[in-house]
């Protein structure tokens, strides 16, 4: 006979989960519908191909056990592990029991309330082992949990100095999320009190309370109650953070299958928003809110914003994009880009152009461009030169008189239209010039002469070229004796992943030490130009503190390979701040000039 | 037709300039309060060593209502963020000339000239 | 009634002023010095605004005034330990230690270090110097470049670590802009076919005669004075500097090639400043320099009951201003020690 697998108190869950997964097929399905033909056939293509095996255990490690918080953090990681890997195994593992044990068709609900349906199920050492099994998963979960409220009152305990506020309703849903264990917990404790079954937690606690509780009547209403909260929750979770449960998932198909963001694709930048579990994990880490005082402007504030439609201008245009918060954000979300496509472009509407910026052409093999920043750093430009001279390179200063910036600041101040004239603009006279590289000196040029100009030549910063130079022996150095450690500016290590280059340079010529605050987890000196509202003491504030994270191992020099991070450290600094080009030029060996040098037809510039 | 021609004064005529916009700039940027002209702004400027845009100056004409000039040469500015590092004072000249052009643009009505 | 003594810390115009007062009220005074000689910044000077009086006058007359039995001078030597008695300090200076009824402070300045502006070429081009370089230079009586030829042209910036956020200095130094155009007439009374400039963000002519001595300046001497400041410097193939700045009353930026320039590195406050404010817990005002009690009617007073300050220790100043500010101090250490 098919035993009666109803009871009215599913209702609030079952009917909740229909409109879930109604308005998330619906919401998923509008998202591949707007994405451009070019992304959603990459959906249909990837769908059936072996991106989707990928994802999917990109899910798992990421998801469920939740690796990146565990990799800064272990504790918040096992809150986050215990929460979701034991909520799917609760799920896995009840499906696999119900289905075991279900006599004749089961609804869908059935492995969700299974403990009400089949109180009592000592028949076999098989079933008591599931029993203990799912205690012990509930139990994984409690302990999640129990870190969580912690979290809430007090999140130094969890190794978080500052976690994000909450909105009204994240609160609501929240407690409901919070209750849905623990009366889980109550509910088949009291079922197992009564028919004296259940595990080591569940029958232990059922027959404690039966013997102060009249838990034969607490039993059903516990289990409506249990219902009710997954309803509340299903019900909220398109409203809240939540929705970054389903949508993750989504997102990380949709990266697998080879979508990307851009200003052209602002449905992605979608999902990646609904994806931000607001766990703030970026708080901490942004050195706005750990050495100036600023609380209001970090990502998941940005992205709640955002996502809720509030006024962004202020917040978009506070931020040092220094990429601290992308390196460590657990969904991956392109926290800078996001912030860039929100800067008010008025440079779209504008008039007039940058016609008046001299067109030079000249012929030879490296193109050098210091940069504007290299100008008021002259020390670095004179470094440079003096190597440039000691290579015998022919090379080309770009922009030694009136050069044009390279467009990154504009970029960077969301000024778009104007960048890209002003990229086109200094594209076309390198490209004249016929050279095989180009050598920038700062970082922000750079970024956006390797990413943004497609010159087709090489690309390198002056510390990569400096460590070619050294390796085909076109300079010699003699190492001084200094002992340095080596700042990596951001948009050089974190911006464009060169860590190791200018690192070889400085071990070629000094005593290179090494910093906790080095390579991915680098510190911003604060002059980021990036920031656009940053007040000057506010600058100062982070570069003293920086500088003195940087020199705990009480290094002789700070080197560094941007003109930004020097201007912002020196004169807040009892350490010698030099760029690697300067150390390098410091180290150069005289040798007489070259034959290649003499015989170039362009003067040498001194 | 009475034998008058009506003349612009070339003085800058503080009361009847509408300074509505001038207050927003000042609003949305205030650094740009302690100013002390010392123009070094201007001195190191690439768009200013090539073309009329004078920041410093612009900036003069901004704060007393007279919009003309700078409406023509705030597009010029690459904002390299030079000024602002040179800048003795802490004045943002960068996010100055951000904001300027936001208020003057969306304002363009008000301006019009007669 | 035993002798009081006062330990004075520093022996610039500040402290040695103020040893020969007090030494004359009575008082026995222990002068430490943490050079070899005395004298501080004033050995450096050659002459004096707006008189033009040579530096070593006054220094010669400062020396007589401590020559007296009741002064006892240690040069060379620093104070290490301070310990707050009930009345009293205890100071360990040199190995011994010595009991001080009354501590003045007269720790005066340090130059501006000019290299922090990189953008101006101090210690990267060999022809921009600073006032100081130039006094030095006065000092020998020969002005020459790098290469050893007569300048045919000297710019003075004005302003240089003063009056400047990024440098962390938002104060006046008060003393440059009639220090800069008392060397620029001395430049155009040693080399009178080179062209001056002198480059301004606003002319501070504070003192008595000060507005004369610039006036003379642009009058008698042809020194002509751009407002404007430096943005940044380079150099020529000649080893000359092209400085580029604005012209503001032109309202359109300038490039000029100099064949020496020179900084006017502001005051700020020195390196012994901040040893003793931690020794004696003195607090220091937003400008870093000491924090006077009153900014009127205690102005020689610390924080600090029984430490008094005085000089360019407190605020940028003079010579004329440092030593009638080391009188003041001397008659409230009286005072102090009479109650």
């Amino acid at each position: 006979m098919q035993p009666n697998y109803f009871d009215p108190f599913v209702l609030p869950f079952t009917l909740s989960m229909f409109a879930l997964l109604t308005f998330l097929v619906f919401k998923y399905g509008s998202w591949i519908y707007r994405f451009g033909a070019s992304d959603r056939k990459k959906v249909f293509k990837g769908f059936f191909s072996r991106n989707s095996w990928l994802a999917m255990k990109e899910i798992f490690m990421e998801g469920l056990l939740h690796r990146k918080i565990f990799k800064t953090n272990r504790r918040l990681g096992y809150m986050h592990m215990s929460l979701a890997f034991g909520w799917f195994l609760l799920i896995v593992v009840g499906a696999i029991e119900a289905h075991t044990f279900a006599k004749g068709s089961s609804p869908f609900y059935f492995p969700i309330f299974f403990r009400f349906f089949v109180p009592g199920t000592h028949e076999s050492f098989f079933s008591d082992g599931f029993t203990q099994l799912m205690d012990l998963l509930l139990l994984f979960v409690l302990s999640g949990l129990f870190l969580a409220v912690l979290k809430r009152f007090k999140s130094v305990w969890v190794g978080q100095t500052k976690t994000s506020r909450k909105k009204p309703i994240d609160r609501v849903v929240l407690t409901s999320l919070w209750l849905i264990f623990p009366l889980r917990l109550l509910a088949e404790s009291f079922t197992s009190g009564i028919h004296h079954s259940g595990g080591f937690l569940t029958g232990s606690l059922g027959t404690f309370f039966g013997v102060f509780l009249p838990i034969n009547q607490l039993a059903y209403p516990a289990w409506w109650a249990y219902s009710l909260a997954l309803g509340f929750f299903f019900i909220g979770l398109p409203f809240t953070r939540y929705m970054h449960i389903p949508t993750e998932m989504v997102l990380i198909f949709f990266r697998n299958w080879g979508i990307k963001l851009g200003v052209d694709n602002p449905v992605l930048m979608e999902v990646e928003i609904n994806s931000c579990p607001k766990c703030g994990i970026c708080i901490d880490t942004c050195q706005l809110s750990s050495m100036a005082g600023i609380h209001n402007t970090q990502s998941v504030y940005f992205i709640q914003k955002l996502r809720y439609h509030e006024d962004y201008n202020q917040v978009a245009e506070s931020c040092l994009m220094c990429g601290r918060c992308e390196a460590v954000c657990p969904v991956a979300i392109d926290l800078n880009s996001i912030r860039l496509m929100h800067r008010a472009d008025v440079s779209a509407t504008r008039e007039e152009n940058f016609g008046f910026i001299p067109v030079q052409t000249r012929t030879a093999d490296v193109i050098y461009f210091a940069g504007c920043m290299t100008h008021l750093t002259p020390t670095i430009k004179n470094s440079m030169v003096k190597i440039l001279n000691a290579s015998g390179d022919k090379y080309w200063f770009f922009d030694k008189e009136q050069g044009a910036c390279c467009g990154r600041p504009l970029k960077l101040a969301g000024q778009l239209e104007a960048a890209r004239e002003l990229v086109e603009r200094n594209r076309q006279m390198m490209m004249e010039s016929g050279a095989r590289m180009l050598v920038a000196s700062c970082p922000i040029c750079y970024k956006t002469f390797a990413e943004d100009y497609h010159l087709g030549m090489e690309v390198l910063h002056h510390s990569q070229y400096l460590e070619r130079l050294m390796a085909n022996k076109q300079i010699s150095v003699e190492k001084l004796e200094v002992s340095a450690v080596y700042h990596d500016p951001c948009e050089l290590g974190r911006g464009s992943g060169i860590y190791e280059s200018p690192r070889a340079v400085v071990q070629n010529v000094a005593k290179l030490k090494s910093s906790v605050y080095q390579k991915e987890n680098a510190l911003c000196c604060g002059g980021s130009i990036a920031h656009l509202t940053l007040p000057l003491e506010k600058k100062k504030q982070i570069a003293r503190e920086t500088l003195r994270l940087l020199t705990v191992e009480h290094p002789q020099v700070i080197a560094t390979g941007c003109p930004l991070c020097k201007k912002s450290f020196t004169g807040e600094s009892g350490t010698k701040i030099m760029d690697i080009a300067e150390l390098v030029a410091k180290a150069l060996v005289a040798k007489p000039v070259r034959e290649a040098a003499k015989q170039q037809k362009e003067p040498v510039y001194l | 037709m009475w034998g008058f021609n009506i003349t612009k004064t070339r003085a800058i005529d503080f009361d009847k300039n509408n300074r509505e916009p001038m207050m927003e700039i000042l609003r949305l940027e205030p650094s740009i309060r302690v100013c002390i002209a010392c123009g070094a702004c201007t001195a190191t400027c690439t768009s200013g060593n090539l073309t009329p845009f004078n920041i410093r100056q612009l900036n003069v004409f901004m704060q007393r209502g007279e919009y003309q000039e700078l409406k023509k040469e705030m597009h010029k500015c690459m904002l390299c963020g030079k000024c602002t590092l040179v800048c003795p004072r802490g004045v943002n000249l960068r996010h100055l000339i951000l904001k300027t052009r936001e208020v003057l643009l969306n304002e363009e009505p008000l301006f019009a000239q007669n | 009634m035993t002798m009081k003594t006062i330990a004075i810390i520093g022996a610039g115009p500040a402290g040695m002023e103020a040893s020969g007062s007090l030494a004359r009220l009575g008082y026995h005074v222990v002068l430490i010095e943490k050079e070899a000689t005395v004298g501080g910044h004033l050995k450096n000077l050659f002459q004096l605004f707006p008189d033009r009086r040579p530096g070593k006058e006054i220094l010669t007359h400062l020396v007589q005034t401590i020559k007296h039995p009741g002064i006892q001078i240690k040069v060379n030597s620093e104070v290490s330990e301070v310990q707050k008695l009930d009345n009293s300090f205890a100071l360990k200076i040199n190995e011994e230690t010595m009991n001080a009824d009354a501590v003045l402070v007269t720790t005066g300045f340090d130059l501006y270090d000019a290299t922090e502006k990189e953008e101006y070429g101090y210690g990267i081009y060999p022809n921009v110097i600073t006032s100081a370089d130039l006094e030095q230079m006065f000092h020998n009586g020969k002005v020459v470049t790098e290469e050893g030829k007569t300048p045919k042209r000297v710019a003075f910036i004005h302003c240089v670590g003063s009056r400047d956020e990024k440098a962390g200095n938002n104060y006046c130094s008060k003393v440059c802009c009639v220090t800069a155009v008392k060397q620029a007439i001395e430049i155009k009374e040693l080399l009178p076919e080179t062209e001056v400039f002198c480059y301004y963000m606003d002319i501070r002519m504070f003192g008595p005669y000060y507005e004369e001595l610039y006036r003379e300046a642009q009058e008698k001497w042809g020194v002509m004075f751009i407002r404007g400041k430096l943005s940044e410097a380079s150099q020529n193939m000649d080893g000359s500097i092209l400085m580029k700045a604005e012209d503001t009353l032109a309202g359109k930026p300038l490039r000029m090639n100099t064949d020496l320039m020179v900084l006017m590195a502001g005051m700020v406050p020195s390196a012994s400043s901040k040893k003793v404010a931690q020794q004696f817990k003195m607090e220091e005002g937003q400008n870093r320099f000491f924090k006077s009690a009153d900014n009127h009617y205690r102005y020689n007073e610390s924080q600090q009951m029984g430490v008094f300050i005085a000089g360019a220790c407190v605020a940028p100043m003079n010579i004329t201003d440092t030593i009638a500010n080391a009188r003041a101090a001397a008659v409230k250490i009286d005072e102090y020690l009479k109650n």
